[in-house]
Parts: C-alpha cells; sequence; structure tokens
C-alpha cells in the first residue's frame, strides 16, 4: 500500500511552536541581541559584532566568578549527594515515623529562596542571631559579613540544609523500590552491611542519583537568591557567584551587551555540562548492560 | 546437614493473636528427614512462605522452636543457620558478573580462591552458563537470571538445607522441565534436605519424595505422592491433588454402607458412628460407568482430553467426574455408576476417618 504523504499535519505543532516562541525564543533573542550591538538607550543600537563575547571571555573578573562557582557547586555536591544517601539510608522504612521523617524533610524544600536567604542572614548575625551569637559566646571568631571563609561556610552550610532533603527523598524513593527477596538473598548469602550497599542499595539508586546529581549541578551553579540575600556577593567579591556577577553588571552597572554575551555563554556551559553529566553516566549505563 | 525439626511452631503477623484465623501458620509438629526432597504444596496464602523464611530465619515464629539436629535455631540468624534459599522472582547482583555472582556467597564465608574457582566452574556447568561467565549479570534474561539464582542457591557444598520458593515461574515451560530434573539429579548427588515450594501439584510431585500439603496455615497431609492420592487426609488434598480433583458427596455413613439420597454404596471397610458434617470421596478415575450396576446417573457431557475422556455427571443431585480412560465404553445406555470400594474414602468435617476392615 502507498503512503499518504501530507504535510499538513505539520500545522498541529504550530501552537506549540507559537508558545515556545513568546516563552523561550524571543525573549533568547533579545540577548543575542545585545550580546551583538551597542546600545545607549533611546532604542539605537550599533553593531559590534563579537566584541563584547571577546571581552567576557578574556575578564579576570568573570574567570573569578567562574572559579567561584566551580568551587561551590563542586563542595555542595561532594557534601549534598553522600549525605542524602546516608539520610535515606538511615531513614524508617514504613509506618509513622517514615511520615514524619517525609514531612520533616520536605519542609526546606517548600520555603522560598529569599525567605531561606533572610533566615540564615539573621540567623548567623553575631548580635542578634542564635547561631553567630552562640558561636560568640562559645568564644569562636566568627563573622560572615567580614571573614571570607566564614561567608563561604555560611552560604555552604544554607545550601545543604536546603537542598540536601531533594537528594534524600529522591534516593529513599529509589530505596523504597527494592523489593524485600534482595535483601532476603543478601541475608542467605551473608553479604555484609558494606556488599548489601555496594551490590544491591547504590546500584537500584542509580538512576535517580543521576537526576539527583543534574538537578543539584544545575541548580547550584544557577544560585542567586540565597548568598545574594546573606552576603550580597562579599566580603569583597569572595561570594560573588556567576549570577550575582550577572546581575551587579546587567542591572548595577548597566553594561548590557557584555552581560547578554556573559549570560549566553553562562547558559552554554549549564547546557554543556549537563549534556557531559548525562552522556557518560548513561554510557556507564551501557557498558553495564554489556 | 540435619534433621529439622519443627515444635509446636506457630505464626502470626499480627503482634497479640488472638483468634486462630489470626495465626498465618497454626500450631504444627513436623519432622523434615535428613536428605530428604519435600514439595511444598498449597493454594496461594496458604502460608506456605512463611514456614519456609522460618526455616530460614528470615522470620522467627511468634511460638515454637525450630530444631536442626538437636540444636535449637529459633533465635539464630539466617547466616548461622546456614542454608540456602532461592526465592520466586530472580535475585541477581546486578552490577557483578555471573561467576561473581555464583562466587558471591562463599567470598562472604572467606573460603579459599582456589576451591571457589572451581566450585563455580562445576556450577556454572551444571547451570549451563560456562561460556557466559564473564557477562555482567544486568543485561540477561529473566531465564538465565533465576538460573544464577539457583546456582547461588546451590554453590555452598555444606549447607544445612536448600529451600525453593516457587523457583520456577518465571521460567519457560521446556526450560521448567530440564532444570526440575537437575535439581532432582543434585539431590541425588549431594544428599542436601531439599524444600520446594510450589503451587503447581505436577511440580510437586515429579521433584518430590514426600508432598506436604498446606492448606489455611495448616500441614493437613505429609507424604508420598501414592499416599495423597489414594488416601487423602483431608478433602482439600483430595481437591487439590489430581486433575480433575476427588468427587465428594453428602452422605450418611453406617457400618460397611454409605446412604446417598436413597441409594447406597458399599464402603471397603466398616466405621463406627461419626459426628459431623460427612462426606465420601472418591477419585474419578475409581468411578466406571455401567449399563445398571451402582447409581444411577445423569451424563452431562463427555470432554475428550487426548489420554482420556472426561465424563461430567451428576449423582443424586450432585456434580461428579469421571475419567473412563482410552478403549473404555462410554455410550447413552450407560445410566449407571459404580465405584471401587477399596478406593472408598470417609471424612467427617474435612478430615478422613479411618475405618476398621469389614
Amino acid at each position: 500500500m502507498d503512503k499518504t504523504l501530507n504535510n499538513k499535519a505539520w500545522f498541529l505543532v504550530l501552537p506549540v511552536l507559537v508558545v515556545v516562541a513568546f516563552s523561550a525564543i524571543i525573549p533568547l533573542m533579545t540577548v543575542v541581541n545585545y550580546s551583538v550591538n551597542d546600545t545607549f538607550g533611546n532604542n539605537e543600537f550599533f553593531w559590534v559584532g563579537l566584541e563584547w563575547f571577546e571581552e567576557m571571555v578574556t575578564s579576570d573578573r568573570l574567570h573569578e566568578a567562574l572559579g567561584r562557582q566551580i568551587l561551590f557547586s563542586a563542595i555542595i555536591l561532594a557534601i549534598e549527594v553522600p549525605l542524602g544517601i546516608f539520610i535515606a539510608l538511615n531513614m524508617p522504612k514504613k509506618g509513622f515515623w517514615a511520615s514524619l521523617c517525609l514531612v520533616l524533610m520536605a519542609l526546606p524544600l517548600l520555603i522560598p529562596f529569599n525567605v531561606v536567604g533572610t533566615i540564615w542572614q539573621i540567623f548567623g548575625r553575631v548580635d542578634i542571631g542564635l547561631l553567630g551569637h552562640t558561636l560568640a559566646a562559645l568564644g569562636i571568631d566568627y563573622n560572615y559579613t567580614n571573614d571570607p571563609l566564614d561567608a563561604w561556610i555560611t552560604v555552604i552550610v544554607m545550601d545543604v540544609w536546603h537542598w540536601t532533603s531533594l537528594v534524600a527523598l529522591l534516593c529513599y524513593a529509589g530505596l523504597q523500590s527494592i523489593a524485600q527477596p534482595y535483601y532476603q538473598a543478601a541475608k542467605i548469602d551473608q553479604a555484609s552491611r558494606w556488599a548489601v550497599f555496594r551490590y544491591i542499595e547504590l546500584p537500584k539508586m542509580k538512576g535517580v542519583l543521576l537526576i539527583a546529581v543534574l538537578l543539584r549541578f544545575m541548580d547550584s551553579f544557577m544560585i542567586y537568591t540565597e548568598p545574594f540575600v546573606v552576603t550580597g556577593g562579599g566580603p569583597g567579591n569572595s561570594t560573588t557567584f556567576l549570577s550575582i556577577d550577572l546581575v551587579k553588571m546587567a542591572v548595577g552597572q548597566f553594561d548590557l551587551g557584555p552581560a547578554a554575551a556573559f549570560s549566553i555563554m553562562y547558559f552554554l556551559v549549564i547546557l554543556l555540562v549537563s549534556w557531559v553529566f548525562y552522556t557518560v553516566m548513561t554510557n556507564l549505563d551501557r557498558q553495564e548492560a554489556k | 546437614m540435619a534433621q529439622i525439626t519443627l515444635k509446636n511452631l506457630a505464626h502470626s503477623y499480627l503482634a497479640n493473636p488472638g483468634k486462630d484465623s489470626d495465626y498465618a501458620l497454626k500450631e504444627m509438629d513436623h519432622v523434615w528427614q535428613d536428605g530428604g526432597a519435600y514439595a511444598l504444596l498449597g493454594s496461594s496464602g496458604c502460608g506456605k512462605t512463611t514456614l519456609l523464611n522460618i526455616i530460614s530465619g528470615l522470620l522467627r515464629p511468634s511460638q515454637g522452636r525450630v530444631l536442626f539436629g538437636n540444636s535449637d535455631v529459633t533465635d539464630s540468624a539466617t547466616a548461622e543457620r546456614n542454608i540456602a534459599q532461592v526465592f520466586q522472582f530472580p535475585v541477581v547482583y546486578d552490577t557483578m558478573t555471573v561467576r561473581d555472582n555464583l562466587a558471591f556467597p562463599l567470598r562472604n564465608r572467606g573460603m579459599d580462591a582456589k576451591y571457589i574457582a572451581a566450585r563455580v566452574q562445576q556450577i556454572a556447568q551444571m547451570i549451563g552458563m560456562e561460556n557466559i561467565l564473564s557477562r555482567k549479570a544486568q543485561g540477561l534474561t529473566a531465564d538465565a537470571k533465576q538460573k544464577i539464582s539457583l546456582g547461588r542457591g546451590m554453590v555452598r557444598e555444606d549447607v544445612n538445607a536448600i529451600l525453593f520458593d516457587e523457583p520456577l515461574t518465571v521460567i519457560d515451560p521446556h526450560m521448567k522441565w530440564e532444570l526440575r530434573t537437575q535439581l532432582k539429579q543434585l539431590h541425588r548427588q549431594f544428599g542436601h534436605t531439599m524444600i520446594y515450594v510450589t503451587h503447581d501439584q505436577t511440580e510437586a510431585l515429579t521433584f518430590a519424595d514426600k508432598v506436604v500439603v498446606m492448606y489455611d496455615g495448616r500441614v493437613v497431609q505429609m507424604g508420598t505422592p501414592q499416599e495423597l492420592f489414594e488416601t487423602p487426609a483431608h478433602t482439600f488434598v483430595g481437591y487439590f491433588i489430581g486433575s480433575p480433583g476427588m468427587n465428594l458427596f453428602d452422605a450418611q455413613v453406617e457400618g460397611n454402607r454409605a446412604h446417598l439420597q436413597g441409594a447406597s454404596v458399599t464402603l471397603g471397610a466398616a466405621y463406627g458412628p461419626i459426628k459431623g458434617r460427612t462426606q465420601i470421596g472418591i477419585r474419578p478415575e475409581y468411578a466406571v460407568l455401567t449399563r445398571g450396576e451402582g447409581l444411577p446417573v445423569k451424563i452431562i457431557r463427555v470432554e475428550d482430553v487426548g489420554r482420556h475422556r472426561l465424563v461430567r455427571a451428576e449423582v443424586a443431585g450432585q456434580p461428579l467426574n469421571i475419567v473412563a480412560p482410552e478403549g473404555m465404553e462410554v455410550s447413552a445406555d450407560m445410566t449407571h455408576v459404580s465405584f471401587a470400594p477399596q478406593k472408598i474414602n470417609v471424612y467427617a468435617d474435612d478430615w478422613r476417618v479411618q475405618g476398621s476392615a469389614a
């Protein structure tokens, strides 16, 4: 039988195209427009080609922010993933306590970002904050507004507090899907606790862990609100991450051209790293299946 | 290896069981001979798996003791009992190779590497997997995975018993036959006590020397396939074993005669007064259509199932199945059915009553 060729079906895709165009493509194109033009307001644009990109690629300021950003993401991943797994392993599996744990774990995830920032901003203050004041009373010299290390610790602890739940809940879901006979077989085979984790739990959690790592990487790489509320990027530039720097550049200094070039590169970096993560992890999977 | 004794054993999944129906396993006393091949047979939810898990130590019984040989292992962990168990659905360690999967129980016991390699090779040969030993277990079919599970169950030579919990459910029919034969062979070769849970009577009867039939949390009969067929101790055994199951009729028994609504049949033994609901049971294989001898029968239909014909009929208002072997005549003028007196069993409240010689 001959196939009927009818290209009219493409019209059915049109509504989606229109929605996506207005919500994503056109706004992105304005950014592209800014990145290759210079403007002095009044909607007058002067073509500058790739100048802004060159400026940004060689800018020390951007390099430093990128370095801080990578360090930040690396640290919180290194803490939140193992900690999340550990918590998930130790949560009760069923009954009242399991429900209670789930609710408690979900609480930090429900708090708006700027509220999290405000909570920690006050919590850490030496004069009125519970944490800051207690540390000071214990004789520990802690001040996140002066000391870059203290500022980093505060921002990282805050992120761990806010987001470890996500990793833990995902892992918990992964653990719950493991059928009882696996554990029973391990008992029969006299597997140690470590072997149960290494050969049963970890392999079964791999899928959700991939999602958790990806989500936490993307989120932490784009982090803005919480550190901005707590430290404002300071002291100095010590906690100025990429997003904070970008906003300073675009809204503070009104350097729209460089900021546009910056954000396009920023977007591409996140896209690239996420793609690398995903490809590496799915390839690992395929190799194991062989 | 050891004889397994269950003493006053009962189990309930509730914290404070009271009524009889709270118990998944009703109180039982049984001895499982060392080196025996047992099949645990019963319909779903009758407590088979519960009993198995109690023997292997995955569950602690609510009451009673479990003895291996002379030592009480009721409170011992699974590891100490040194038991192998194969589950209904394949359990393999996905990230390990087939070889590591098979070697896992031995490595956990700290066996010598040379011995492990040799033993794994031997088991692999048995389950026909020598050529894929280096493959990861993850991508294999359910069949292959279950064979690995079976292999892991048999890899330890010194186990007290090997327990199988419906292990062939996911296996292809032709493969089932082959694996069952292999298990049987292994049993002869190594003499491990084997307990095989199933709800498939063919599987049970071909595998085991002794079949244990469970019903509603009780072991209702423990016997050879022959005993289960000829003298079912409980109407459930009569109904569950055989295809179709035993015919049962409500009757009044007096001496060596049973009365069914106006008709009567001769029994192979004499019985004293019987209390409770009285039934007589006759296997379809032992009922014969006749031209005038025996009870009047109404034939409803005849099914040809290949090797024999199955006659669906009615006697005294109650359904009756008759198996007519090849060559036996079935015709329209056969209006009566006769039962072989020696083959009739009498039941009171579902339990078999032993008669005295007539």
